[in-house]
């Protein structure tokens, strides 16, 4: 066909993921699989999670989740450390495992012919995972490490606060991957009770996106881990999340830095809350659209402040965090702190724009395809999908949804959630 | 990697490279530039990472605020990127608005205004994203790793330039750049995507095909004479982790030895990945170094890399050293890896191990059109398209007797500069402030 425009036409949207080319399905022993078949490039991603996190640690052994998850791949009933990746580096695949606070999630990539692979050492990992003690001792000296470096950077350490204060004695506002003294307690014992207490196939989901059929997924799933019977105890019931009654300002001085990192924020929505996406439009518009918003143009384009200076929403399970942050000058950082909170005290006293508001709508709804063109990135979506139970029509309804959002929802999400007065206003660098 | 792509120059010398994908309904446009901070005199340092950041800042026709909104209303990504050979803009959109990227960028090759006010308001935003690496221990070192191995060649210096210069570069420096390096017969024009070509064509005719030809700027550039010996630095800062950076002198991208060592790399260190955006790399665990240095826990983790340059810069290994061993235990275990190599022949296999997971890299990172779009220009900015279009062809004729005979000729102590980069100490301390802050 001859085309006269100059590029294709408008971005169709039976391209988006959907009911009809999503194939769904829950194995006996309830692994639930999430296949999208892609035959335009020769490769498949693979990505999911077991149903246990971090909010099973005791909290004197902080980071156990973590520590087990990261061990998995160091040893199992069929294989070594060193085979495991000798067969997976050698095929140019991947694999990995890490935690959450509520999950054991992973992810994997691999050509398609190697698909079984990557199925054979899933299986492997959760199911029977050995756990050799110079391994583990091995990655406690890298874990801590890792730790260490933690505690020296500003932005990591202003968010590690910014978690503790907002989310007060809950498991979000606890580092996933510890502390260094609750590293040390964990014993290799632990790790084994940990995994025979809490991994099973209840709650498991798997997605894999690209050159393979459903069949062949659930086949591959079947022969794995078809026969995997094992019951887990219910995770708990979380506290209650209360926000700050007042301002709470911190700074962690660590010597010898050039910039300082700041965070402010508050408490924000669930991902499935009913107002999550007037939240996600008001954040985008605050500091995200173009050139990072409002913020980006309050504290970086017109005074100068900062090269990075945006806003986030933290979508979770049960709750969510709404913050700013900036990496600014310490001369700077009462400037910066104060020209965020007059922003702040606008977002909530008046609604945006309709102009703005179309803008990130438009936004919303343009970029979709880009972050759906990879296997990667369908994948992601749909462990979105599933994990916070977004029904499979989703992506297809999206457009319209983001449509409905008026200023006036905004305005009311900004205000439920952000009290000028009332955030957690934290800082870390090189000043006292 | 293979597909045939459509090369072309229009006669004010503009290069354009295109090649239609048909997978998604988007597209990838990219301008490059043969301007980076290899073509920066002393003084001037940060100028072309610096021009880039003002070449955000609009046009008569295209005021900032509307570029950005534009872009971000169609839901597409674009940014900017300055390396020591290069800079390069991109924006990936839905095929259907890609007009607004040509429109945008073949605008910007000659109209930019350079407001005073905006120069100054930017001097601030850079000099805190260079204080913002600052933090960083890796920056610090390998920004001293980096001036130790060069002295006369450009490369010497960091692409962000140095505090010194980023204080006292004025507009008119900014501007005149800009003016001398931002012509077409310096650049290229690669799209990748979802689009016709002759229809293409015809639009970048249009639009790019009007714009006055100027010369590309010339000037010599010193070679740099081989390293009177090994080097060996110190850097002091903040924090209980030590680091060590070794930066060996490397072939440039156009000579025969490059893919060789690419190979030696990848054994010793494990495959690197030319994907920037999305389909990523894969682990080193059975690397030669990480089987030497961290599985006997002398190195929490090591990594390295080779970069395809003009000129020849560095092959560089980057390793965060185990608490309880010191850069002498580590470096040694690096030396016994090479001498190793020197005097042994490597098997077959494991170069075709190194050739598998080059083309499954590439399969990963081609589901992205703006890696694409990426590809597309990138090797003629060191040589030519052809340097990637063969590229695992290249790697594949490497030979065992090569990867011996290279690691003899760079991989010796003579050509290195190794740094160290030793923590003072790690206190810190939380403090509860009074009252509010606003």
């Amino acid at each position: 066909m001859k085309r006269t425009q100059l590029g294709a036409t408008p971005a169709q949207w039976k391209t988006l993921p959907g009911p009809d080319d999503i194939y769904r399905t829950i194995l006996p022993n309830g692994i639930c699989l999430l296949v999208r078949s892609n035959f335009n490039s020769p490769s498949v991603v693979m990505s999911g999670y077991l149903a246990c996190g971090s909010q099973l640690d005791p909290v004197e052994k902080l980071g156990l989740a973590h520590f087990t998850s990261v061990s998995l791949l160091r040893g199992t009933a069929n294989r070594t450390f060193q085979q495991i990746f000798e067969a997976l580096e050698s095929a140019g695949a991947s694999l990995g495992f890490s935690a959450s606070v509520h999950s054991t999630p992973f992810g994997g990539r691999a050509l398609a012919e190697d698909l079984p692979l990557l199925f054979t050492l899933l299986a492997e990992a959760v199911r029977q995972p050995v756990f050799p003690e110079d391994q583990v001792e091995r990655l406690r000296g890298q874990i801590l490490t890792s730790l260490a470096i933690r505690n020296q950077d500003t932005s990591e350490r202003a968010d590690l606060a910014f978690d503790e204060i907002v989310f007060a004695n809950h498991p979000y506002g606890r580092p996933e991957d510890g502390h260094p003294e609750t590293i040390q307690r964990i014993t290799r014992d632990d790790l084994v009770a940990f995994h025979q207490q809490y991994y099973a196939p209840r709650g498991m989901v798997i997605v894999v996106v690209g050159a393979v059929s459903p069949e062949q997924v659930t086949e591959q799933a079947q022969q794995n881990l078809g026969d995997w019977q094992v019951l887990a105890p219910e995770p708990p019931v979380l506290p209650a999340i209360l926000p700050l009654g007042e301002s709470v300002r911190k700074h962690i001085f660590i010597p010898g830095k050039t910039q300082t990192d700041l965070v402010i924020g508050c408490l924000g929505p669930r991902r499935n809350a009913p107002e999550y996406l007037a939240a996600s439009l008001g954040n985008n518009i605050l500091g995200q659209f173009g050139m990072m918003g409002r913020i980006g143009e309050v504290v970086r384009e017109r005074a100068g402040l900062a090269y990075h200076a945006s806003t986030s929403l933290n979508s979770w399970i049960t709750a969510g965090s709404w913050d700013v942050s900036a990496g600014v000058n310490p001369a700077n950082l009462e400037r910066a702190i104060q020209l965020i909170i007059e922003e702040l005290r606008r977002f909530t006293r008046e609604p945006v724009t309709l102009e703005e508001l179309q803008d990130s709508q438009a936004n919303f709804v343009g970029r979709l395809p880009l972050s759906l063109e990879s296997n990667a990135g369908v994948a992601n979506a749909l462990l979105t999908l599933e994990r916070f139970s977004l029904g499979l029509d989703y992506y297809r309804e999206y457009p319209g949804r983001v449509q409905q959002v008026t200023p006036e929802a905004i305005l009311e999400v900004a205000r439920r959630y952000i009290d000028p007065d009332k955030l957690a206003i934290i800082s870390a660098g090189p000043e006292r | 990697m293979t597909e045939s792509i459509t090369q072309t120059r229009l006669d004010n010398g503009l290069t354009v490279q295109l090649k239609e994908i048909h997978t998604a309904p988007i597209i990838s446009h990219w301008v490059w530039y043969r301007v980076g901070s290899r073509d920066e005199v002393p003084g001037l340092t940060g100028i072309s990472h610096w021009v880039e950041h003002m070449q955000f800042k609009g046009t008569p026709q295209f005021p900032s605020s509307i570029l950005d909104r534009a872009i971000s209303r169609e839901g597409g990504i674009w940014n900017a990127f300055t390396y020591l050979d290069w800079t390069t803009y991109f924006e990936t959109l839905p095929a259907d608005k890609i007009d607004l990227a040509l429109r945008l960028e073949s605008d910007r090759m000659i109209n930019s205004i350079y407001d005073p006010k905006e120069v100054e308001s930017e001097r601030t935003v850079i000099i805190s994203e260079r204080e913002g690496s600052e933090n960083e221990p890796l920056f610090r070192l390998g920004e001293a790793v980096q001036q130790a191995a060069f002295g006369v060649h450009p490369y010497h210096h960091e692409i962000i330039g140095d505090k010194a210069d980023l204080l006292k570069i004025t507009r008119d420096d900014l501007f005149n750049h800009y003016r001398r390096c931002y012509v077409p017969a310096n650049a290229i024009l690669a799209i990748a995507g979802d689009f016709d070509t002759a229809v293409m064509l015809k639009r970048i005719e249009e639009l790019y095909g009007g714009l006055p030809a100027g010369s590309p700027p010339s000037h010599t550039i010193q070679p740099e004479p081989p390293l009177p010996g090994e080097k060996r630095l110190e850097v002091n800062g903040p924090g209980e982790t030590t680091y060590l950076q070794i930066g060996y002198r490397s072939p440039a991208a156009d000579h025969p030895d490059f893919f060789a060592l690419t190979v030696l790399d990848s054994l010793l260190t494990g495959p690197t990945s030319l994907n920037m955006f999305g389909g990523g790399g894969i682990s080193n665990k059975t690397s030669r170094l990480y089987r030497a240095l961290v599985e006997r826990e002398l190195a929490i983790s090591v990594n390295g890399g080779i970069q395809a340059t003009i000129d020849p810069y560095l092959y560089d290994m980057n390793i965060t050293i185990h608490p309880r061993s010191t850069p002498e235990q580590v470096l040694a275990g690096i030396d016994e890896q090479i001498r190793n190599l020197q005097d042994n022949l490597v098997q077959t296999e494991e170069i075709q191990r190194a050739i598998k997971q080059a083309r499954a890299m590439f399969a990963y990172g081609s589901e992205n059109i703006t890696n694409q779009g990426f590809w597309l220009g990138f090797a003629d900015m060191f040589a030519n398209y052809d340097w990637f279009a063969s590229y695992v062809d290249h790697l594949s004729q490497v030979t065992p007797a090569d990867i011996q005979r290279i690691s003899q000729v760079y991989l010796t102590p003579e050509n290195r500069v190794v740094g160290v980069y030793l923590p003072t100490g790690a206190e810190t301390s939380e403090e509860d402030e009074e009252g509010e802050a606003a």
